[in-house]
């Protein structure tokens, strides 16, 4: 019906056919409204699923925030790790746990870090049995300057953990500057931890 | 045939999830263990996303749990309770996200949507409508409408 009043015939009167070509360009944008929400939607969509980001990956609400306060005892004969250990230092914090699969496959990337990179590396025992974390340790080798034993979990509730293995990097005034989730991989070391401990002048 | 009902219902029931929280988690106060429940049921767990810790059996879900009642106890208020978890993991937890700069999208998107379509869709009907006033009827279409009505009647 609307199309055929677009092409009316030249013989009506003036003033009623400029009304007619007003109202047909006035209802042309409509037809481009549905195309330009599916645009709006498509770009939403491309950018929610774009490769490599993973949904399971949430922001750490703590970033930038001072590190909480803890203080845990250690393994056998060796001394706990406390807030205060980390005073003054760029200092890598990693929350492991014996009973955490993904960790083992870190591990020796974490040697490595501590033997070439002189990094301050600490790890967190993160709700493990101090028998199962001495074993795991003797094992895989200890990466960690100190090791602290979070039976509880409390203290990596505190820093936000929601999983293991996560690294937390914390500057010379004890703020938390960067979250790693997930188990450290060669590429995410050079691409997002090494620059930012060079960044903060990390020794 | 109504046993059978009943019994239908009855599989429906056993079939609804079980509760996570654990005995030994609730508090002696009903008072304070209501509110605890109310707030975890708002919170996610971190875990199962998809979930209430009050819902979760994960571990940190638990200790969640745990640890927000330890807060009421003390005395927090149930928003100084969210707040204190909300520190640690973020607006994300939330499950019901807060009306807030970030989130206005979220939250007034598909209402306007909604009322921009409304809105779209009422002005095509109108201009429609007022493109095509019907045409009156013809004298023979009178007399078949008459016809046909006394009919029926």
């Amino acid at each position: 019906m609307g199309e055929a009043r677009l092409v009316s015939p030249p013989s009506q009167p003036s003033p009623s056919r400029g009304e007619g070509r007003a109202g047909a360009l006035q209802q042309r944008w409509i037809y481009f409204l549905p195309v330009a929400l599916f645009l709006v939607l498509a770009a939403y969509f491309a950018l929610a699923l774009r490769p490599g980001r993973d949904p399971s990956l949430l922001p750490s609400a703590m970033i930038d925030q001072p590190a909480p306060e803890f203080d845990l005892g250690g393994l056998d004969g060796k001394a706990g790790l406390a807030r205060g250990t980390l005073n003054g230092q760029v200092a890598l914090v990693n929350f492991f746990a014996s009973w955490c699969v993904p960790c083992r496959t870190e591990q020796p990337l974490l040697m490595r870090l501590a033997e070439q990179e002189h990094v301050p590396l600490y790890g967190i025992a993160w709700k493990d049995k101090p028998a199962d974390t001495a074993h795991y340790l003797d094992q895989l080798g200890d990466p960690y300057r100190r090791v602290g034993l979070d039976e509880s979990g409390r203290t990596g509730i505190d820093f936000g953990v929601y999983g293991v293995p996560e690294t937390y990097l914390i500057d010379r005034g004890g703020h938390i500057r960067f979250r790693y989730v997930g188990p450290l991989t060669p590429e995410a070391l050079q691409r997002e931890l090494l620059p930012r401990l060079k960044a903060l002048g990390a020794s | 045939m109504r046993a059978l009902a009943l019994a239908a219902l009855l599989l429906l029931a056993l079939g609804l999830p079980a509760r996570a929280v654990e005995p030994g988690e609730r508090l002696a106060d009903p008072a304070l263990e209501a509110r605890a429940r109310a707030i975890s049921r708002e919170l996610r767990c971190l875990v199962c996303q998809n979930e209430s810790i009050d819902d979760s059996g994960a571990d940190l879900a638990h200790d969640l749990r745990v640890m927000l009642r330890e807060r009421l106890r003390e005395g927090d208020s149930d928003q100084q309770a969210i707040s204190f978890i909300t520190a640690r993991y973020g607006q994300f937890v939330l499950l019901k996200p807060p009306v807030e700069p970030a989130t206005y999208a979220l939250w007034f998107g598909p209402p306007a949507l909604l009322a921009l379509t409304a809105l779209v869709v009422a002005l095509r009907l109108k201009r429609r409508g007022a493109q095509t006033p019907p045409a009156p009827l013809s004298e023979e279409e009178r007399r078949r409408l008459a016809r046909l009505l006394s009919e029926g009647g």
